[in-house]
């Protein structure tokens, strides 16, 4: 059974990828925000595409799906691998209940984007203010994370 | 750092992740046919048509207190590219859709079985299926009613006029010096507020007509539930060997142009511009991100598998 180890650090490649997805998922969230051409963004050579409203939402798409996977991924393997070993830090938690709260909040978002689906105002306003206020909140997590070197998990 | 596994807590955590993935439950992601079908839309007969403007009088007269009332003089607003938009000083434009006409009557010169004529159509928003300037309004200024309608709350709007870009015709229109923005950050942020037709849905709440059809003459416009209009235009297209527009423009619209000349003839005989929309046709401006978003129900199980698929490795590694 020795050599059924595995480590609790991801991969570099996973890491890219992730770090990846976060970036554009991130700028074309705050694409959808009217403000990329007025405030000369999308002046800049090659960042044209983020006042084409119609590209970010499906960049922002695109970058949710690979999210998802990673998210699913990344449970899954704690669940496996690492539950009974490993606990949750208080960094991981803050930003799995952020990444949560964004999953769960952009499912309804997506799902009002189809049609004959009805969302109150208050809804619609309700869930883009969180899904905002979640990604300012996980930014601000990641960040700290990073500056203070903590893990997502870490051994009981 | 690592860990051990054993093929029991491989049985029991995958069976707590299949579980919990089977709880998550999968949302419905089409709403059922009749949903859409109970829409309320309208079918235009442009062959009755004779534009005389009663509808956009009517229009102009009913939505007078809904129109904006600008605080003058407007905020300096920065950067310097950010342009204020007036109509306040034009009110009586009536050629062409702004904040304060929203409902206007294009010409087009053809020509039917050898003889000219002038076709008129009256125009406003479509009040599409799906609409994308609801759907993807940042703030959620704009709504769709249960009933179909949308409509921009004008007390909400910012007046970044997203809804105008994502708009497949260009309809809302912007005036500066007016709503929500004025109290927030009005030099960086806002520009005023949206405008355009909303089907004169508080009149419908009280069961009235919209006043376009009811002050139209010559009974251009009928109302109903879309599946009963659209049945309708078919009924009239076929009768007058017509043509049909808005019903599959943008994904459906609750507008439907019946008309004795090709739209494609139409669209090369209108003055198109900025608020004079085309009648070209339109591919549906949601479809493509709605169809990537059927891959967020597989993304998560992708997810799950590929950590089975790793453990499953790990397992057979171990047992050699």
């Amino acid at each position: 059974m020795d050599n059924r180890t595995i480590s609790s650090e991801p991969k570099v490649g996973l890491k890219i990828f992730y770090i990846t997805t976060m970036f554009f998922i991130t700028l074309s969230g705050f694409a959808q925000l009217p403000i990329f051409r007025r405030y000369y963004l999308a002046d800049v050579p090659g960042l044209g595409w983020l006042d084409q409203f119609y590209v970010t939402h499906y960049i922002h798409y695109l970058s949710a799906v690979a999210l998802l996977g990673i998210v699913f991924y990344k449970a899954s393997e704690y669940l496996l691998f690492f539950r009974k070993t490993h606990r949750i830090t208080a960094s991981g938690f803050a930003r799995v209940t952020f990444i949560s709260g964004l999953i769960l909040t952009g499912v309804f978002m997506a799902l009002k984007n189809f049609p004959g689906y009805w969302f109150s105002k208050n809804t619609i306003i309700v869930l883009d203010m969180a899904h905002i206020a979640l990604t300012v909140f996980y930014l601000f997590a990641a960040m700290l994370a990073v500056f203070s070197g903590k893990k997502w998990i870490e051994k009981l | 750092m690592g860990t051990n596994i054993s093929r029991r807590q491989f049985l029991k955590t995958g069976a707590v992740a299949a579980a919990g993935l089977a709880a998550a439950g999968v949302p419905k992601v089409h709403a059922t046919e009749s949903e859409v079908d109970r829409q309320l839309a309208t079918l235009i007969d442009i062959s009755k048509c004779i534009g005389c403007e009663a509808c956009v009088d009517a229009c102009k007269e009913i939505n007078e207190a809904k129109f904006p009332k600008p605080r003058k003089p407007f905020p300096k607003m920065y950067p310097s590219r950010v342009k204020a938009e007036d109509w306040s000083e034009q009110k009586d434009v009536r050629d062409r859709l702004t904040p304060y006409n929203w409902l206007f009557i294009q010409h087009a010169a053809v020509s039917i079985d050898g003889n000219e004529k002038e076709i008129t159509i009256p125009r406003r928003c479509m009040h599409c299926v799906n609409p994308p300037c609801v759907k993807l309004c940042p703030w959620g200024a704009a709504v769709q009613k249960k009933n179909g309608i949308s409509v921009i709350d004008q007390e909400i709007c910012l007046g970044g006029a997203k809804c105008r870009n994502v708009c497949p015709w260009k309809i809302p229109q912007r005036q500066t010096g007016s709503g929500l923005y004025l109290d927030i950050l009005p030099s960086l942020a806002g520009n005023g507020i949206m405008n355009k037709c909303d089907r004169c849905y508080n009149l419908i709440a009280e069961g009235r007509m919209p006043v376009c059809i009811e002050s139209c003459p010559q009974d251009v416009q009928t109302i109903g539930h879309r599946k009963e209009i659209i049945r309708q235009a078919h009924e009239l297209a076929d009768s007058m060997k017509g043509y049909i527009y808005g019903e599959t423009e943008n994904g459906g619209t609750n507008t439907i142009y019946v008309s004795p000349v090709p739209f494609e003839e139409l669209n090369e005989a209108i003055v198109k511009s900025e608020g004079m929309p085309s009648l070209e046709p339109i591919k549906d401006k949601m479809s493509e991100a709605n169809n990537l978003a059927t891959a967020f129900l597989i993304a998560p199980v992708a997810g799950f598998v590929a950590a089975i698929g790793k453990y499953y490795r790990m397992m057979k590694k171990g047992s050699q």
